[in-house]
Parts: structure tokens; C-alpha cells; sequence
């Protein structure tokens, strides 16, 4: 039995999976099927200050070995979040990353702000969704506001900050390090893919949005390689995620440089799939003689 | 248990139309919770989405579950291969069901094609006290007609180019029906433009009325917010989500 403990920006970690935002709720319908202390930690839905409707559907669509979504930011608000399902999880022994997002810099400030006096312990700044207007993918676009966004939010906030990293960008690295320069502990990457497609029967777009954000195995390897990029190219940890669906991935994307990794799409295909991937990467360090997990953190030798 | 996920084995397969097959499966702890209008969320290999499939048939005794689908693309085509004796991976029983009242006297049944095996489950409940209207569009895409007879209820086919039963949509023997009165709840599940038609019937008449809907799904049990549907609840605008809320509403919540 290997050591799969991780500690990321001085939490620790039982194992080093999180179901990643959007994905997993917070958390109430997959406690139906296992407990969630078997994971390392929880990613919530994407949280603003407001309550949030979402877009029309449809907001699904399945592509090649993988998805888009167009849900929106749909989400009951930080009150409700704070009152009604934070005490729920912090219950269930497993770390929690309160993911947040906002309309405006002072939106995402003023929604940290109100975590700082609960027992949240990381808050995961989404700095890249693609499927609201405003805000969302266009702080984390360009290096000046997403570092403007992250300073803003860490001046609000003592609690570990990881900064969610868009891959629709020219560098990928250039914005970690901006958020890096202006405050984040971490970041974790790479949200979804913007992508797009059409009914030909119709001659409309799949989704009510005309656009979504890609996920599933087909975007994995971008993620290894945008991991890898962004490790070499700042000094805080960071959580990777992007197509991971088995151990294999997990450890790969560990090989890469990530120090915990999310699981997201996957959980569609199989909702075991992040207790699944634990066992399956335990597995692979026995195999293998590995002690602990953290050994292989970041261990890809590059030709 | 509300649900669990696991591999079940096929009893039974069965085309019973062109592109439309019936399995039977085993899957006692999933039959034991199972109720009617509830959905089953099955993995098609090689597709990261599952596929939601209706509930046609609960035997609680013998622990199976009936479900009747249509080849609709390249998932549920995945899913039509597999054969007898086959595991299926399945994700159930999901969803918000019909609500059936003993109280009753009369309810109409309405499935549009592929909405009809939803009915099933109902007509088995109510028996007797139920007409199925069953609308497809042509003769040979009529399905369940048998299973509906069976169990005592009164069955109405029409179909849309008359070349079985009435030659129409079920909105016409829905309209004769509550014009004589006497009808207490409909049910309906089937194409959006047929089930708004029928919602707008019964809020003339006055008719309890419920109705199953279809979304694009991922997560299946509320969580992923994927299937949202704009419905009222309290006077407020609500996005329900079609997993978890639904798939069957009160037809006067739903906001077409």
C-alpha cells in the first residue's frame, strides 16, 4: 500500500484526487453511491456572489471521446453555499476547494471575502469559464486581468488560493506566471476547451450557447502538456486536470508536474471513477516499488 | 437505496420495430426501488455520455427491469448491440416518476413513438381506469400495443398517416375524451410539440396533467446542472433540471 498523501499549499491531502468543479455538485448525489472520504478532496460548482440561472438548453453535447458543456455558472450563491452546503462537506473529511468566479475583479473579491471566516480550506478562483459573457474567460485571457483578478481576491483572502487557468490562450505559462507574480498559491489547469458543434440536419448549433467548453479523454494530452509547460515555468504547485478517466492518467499527469489532480468528464462515464482512479494509481506505485506518490510528482525526464 | 450503479445481465432482447428494441434485465436491487416514469442511465461503450433510457416495465417479484429504445445515433446503436446474456452498465433507477393516485377513477395515457413505454408501467398501475392513446408515425412504427391490452386498459391507436388506427394525432381522442368528462389526471411523454398541445388542453379543461421530458443528460442525478428545463415553481422562474426534478412535471410548472 503505497503513501498517496499529498500536501498542497500546506493542506493535506489523504490522495491526491478531486472531482473537478461542475462536475460533482457539491457533492450530495455521489455520497448516494460512496462515501466521500474515500477522495482526496472536492472541487465545488462554481460559486458567485449571486444566484446564477444558467443558459438555456440544451447544454450537452457529446464530441469524439469527449463533451462540451454550456451550463453557465448555474449555482444558488455564496449565502447559500456558506449557510447550507460548506458545513454539509466539511463533514465528510475531505479537503475543500470552494470554487469561485464573478462577473467583475470586485465580484470574485467580495465572494472571498465572505469565505475567509468559515472553515473552507482552499478557494479555487475560476478565472476561465467559457460559457458566461462577462467576466469568466476573459480575466483569464489576458496576463493583466488575470492578475489584476487574483490580486484583488488575495488581498481579501489568507486562505490558500489556487487560480483556475484557461488553456484557450496563446501562452498558458505566461498567465500562470502573471497570477503567480500577483499572489496565487497554486494553480490548476487547464479548464475546458472551447469548442463547438452543429446539428447538420438543422444547421444549428448543438448546444443553445452555439459554443462550450471541451472536456473527456480527448483533451488529455493538451493537459499533460500545458502541466508540464506551466510546472516548469512557476514555483507554486499545481493541480492538474484535463481527460484524466483512469490511474494511469492520474500518475501520468503526476509525471507532468501536477501535485493533485481533478477528474471531471470521467465521473460521467463511470460516477466511481474518482474512487476508481485511487485505487487504480495504488496499484501502479506498488507495481512499481513506489513508496509514495510524491515521488513521481514532476518526474518526467524530457528528451 | 435511491440508486446504485453496477452491470446487470440482459435476459431478453427483442427488435419489436425498426430501430427499436426491447431488453429485459436483471437487476433485483434496482427493481425493488424502481417506480414508474423513472429513467435508467446506461453507458454506451466508447461514449463518455450515458444514454437515458425510460422505464417500461417493473417486476419487482422476479427483480427486472423492462426498458424499450430507439436507435436514435451512434450511443444508443452502441447500446442495441449488446445481446442476451450481455452485461449492461447502468446507473438506476434515476429521476422524479408519475405520481399515481388510487383515488383516480380515469386517466388518459398518452405516448407519442418513443414516449409510449413510459405508459407501460402506468397502464399496469391503473389497469382498467386507463386509456392509452398511442400515436406513431406510421404502421410499422407501432409498438406495445399487446402490453397496453394486457393490462385492461382501453387502447386508442392513431397514427399520423392513417395507415393504422386513427388517422390523426392524439390530441383529437384526448380533446373527445375530456369533452364527455371524467377524466382526472393525463400523463403524457412524447415530442415536445405533442405535449405542449396536450398541457394546453387539460389547463383549458382543467385536467391534473404530468408529462415526461427529454434533455441532453451527463451526470444523470443532479449534480452537473447539464438538463436544465425553465419551469415555475412558487411564482418564480426555476431552471429544474430534467434528472433530477423531472423527467416528469406537473405540466403547469413546465415554461414552454
Amino acid at each position: 500500500m503505497a503513501d498517496l498523501s499529498v500536501k498542497v499549499c500546506g493542506v493535506d491531502f489523504k490522495n491526491p484526487i478531486i472531482p473537478a468543479s461542475g462536475v460533482f455538485g457539491y457533492g450530495r448525489e455521489y455520497e448516494e453511491l460512496f462515501p466521500l472520504s474515500k477522495l482526496g478532496g472536492i472541487a465545488t460548482k462554481g460559486t458567485t456572489l449571486h444566484l446564477r440561472t444558467g443558459n438555456l438548453a440544451p447544454r450537452i453535447a457529446e464530441t469524439p471521446s469527449g463533451m462540451l458543456n454550456s451550463v453557465g455558472l448555474q449555482n444558488p450563491g455564496i449565502d447559500h453555499f456558506i449557510d447550507t452546503e460548506l458545513p454539509y462537506l466539511l463533514t465528510k473529511d475531505l479537503v475543500v476547494l470552494a470554487n469561485i468566479a464573478g462577473s467583475t475583479p470586485d465580484e470574485c473579491a467580495e465572494v472571498a471575502a465572505k469565505l475567509e471566516d468559515t472553515d473552507v480550506h482552499m478557494i479555487e478562483l475560476n478565472i476561465s469559464c467559457p460559457n458566461v459573457k462577462q467576466g469568466g474567460a476573459a480575466f483569464g485571457t489576458s496576463c493583466e486581468m488575470a492578475a489584476e483578478v487574483t490580486r484583488r481576491v488575495r488581498a481579501v483572502t489568507k486562505k490558500p488560493l489556487v487560480v483556475k487557468l484557461s488553456p484557450n490562450v496563446t501562452s498558458i505559462t505566461d498567465i500562470a506566471k502573471s497570477v503567480e507574480a500577483a499572489g496565487a498559491d497554486a494553480v490548476s489547469l487547464i479548464n475546458t476547451l472551447l469548442g463547438m458543434r452543429i446539428d447538420i440536419n438543422t444547421g444549428r448549433p448543438v448546444l443553445r450557447n452555439n459554443v462550450g467548453g471541451m472536456s473527456g479523454p480527448a483533451v488529455f494530452p493538451i493537459a499533460v502538456r500545458m502541466v508540464w509547460q506551466v510546472a516548469n515555468a512557476v514555483n507554486i504547485p499545481v493541480i492538474g486536470m484535463g481527460g484524466v478517466s483512469s490511474g494511469r492518467d492520474a500518475i501520468e499527469l503526476m509525471m507532468a508536474g501536477a501535485s493533485a489532480v481533478q477528474v471531471g468528464a470521467a465521473i460521467f462515464t463511470d460516477p466511481y471513477a474518482p474512487v476508481k482512479i485511487v485505487e487504480e494509481m495504488n496499484e501502479f506505485l506498488d507495481s512499481k516499488g513506489i513508496a509514495s506518490v510524491n515521488d513521481i510528482i514532476g518526474t518526467v525526464k524530457p528528451w | 437505496m435511491k440508486y446504485t450503479q453496477g452491470q446487470f445481465i440482459i435476459t431478453e432482447k427483442t427488435a419489436i420495430a425498426r430501430q427499436i428494441y426491447s431488453f429485459t434485465i436483471a437487476c433485483p436491487e434496482v427493481a425493488a426501488a424502481a417506480s414508474a416514469g423513472q429513467f435508467v442511465h446506461i453507458r454506451a461503450k466508447g461514449f463518455t455520455l450515458r444514454r437515458p433510457i425510460s422505464i417500461c416495465g417493473i417486476d419487482k417479484e422476479k427483480g427486472t427491469l423492462r426498458i424499450v429504445f430507439e436507435i436514435r445515433g451512434e450511443g444508443t446503436e452502441a447500446i442495441a448491440e449488446l445481446n442476451k446474456g450481455d452485461l449492461i452498465d447502468m446507473l438506476a433507477p434515476l429521476g422524479h416518476g408519475f405520481t399515481i393516485d388510487p383515488g383516480f377513477q380515469k386517466v388518459a395515457l398518452i405516448g407519442g413513438g418513443i414516449g409510449n413505454p413510459p405508459m407501460l408501467p402506468l397502464a399496469e398501475a391503473y389497469g382498467s381506469k386507463a386509456v392509452v392513446i398511442s400515436g406513431f408515425r406510421n404502421a410499422s412504427a407501432v409498438i406495445l400495443q399487446e402490453d397496453f391490452r394486457r393490462t385492461c386498459a382501453e387502447t386508442i391507436l392513431c397514427t399520423d398517416d392513417g395507415s393504422a388506427g386513427i388517422h390523426g394525432f392524439v390530441t383529437e381522442p384526448l380533446k373527445e375524451l375530456a369533452e364527455k368528462g371524467g377524466i382526472d389526471a393525463v400523463y403524457a411523454c412524447g415530442p415536445m410539440p405533442m405535449l405542449k398541445n396536450i398541457a394546453a388542453i387539460c389547463k383549458e379543461k382543467g385536467i391534473y396533467c404530468e408529462i415526461s421530458l427529454e434533455e441532453r443528460m451527463a451526470c444523470g442525478i443532479g449534480a452537473c446542472l447539464g438538463c436544465a428545463c425553465k419551469t415555475k415553481r412558487n411564482d418564480e422562474e426555476y431552471f429544474a433540471h430534467v434528472c433530477k426534478d423531472g423527467p416528469v412535471f406537473n405540466a403547469e410548472e413546465v415554461l414552454w
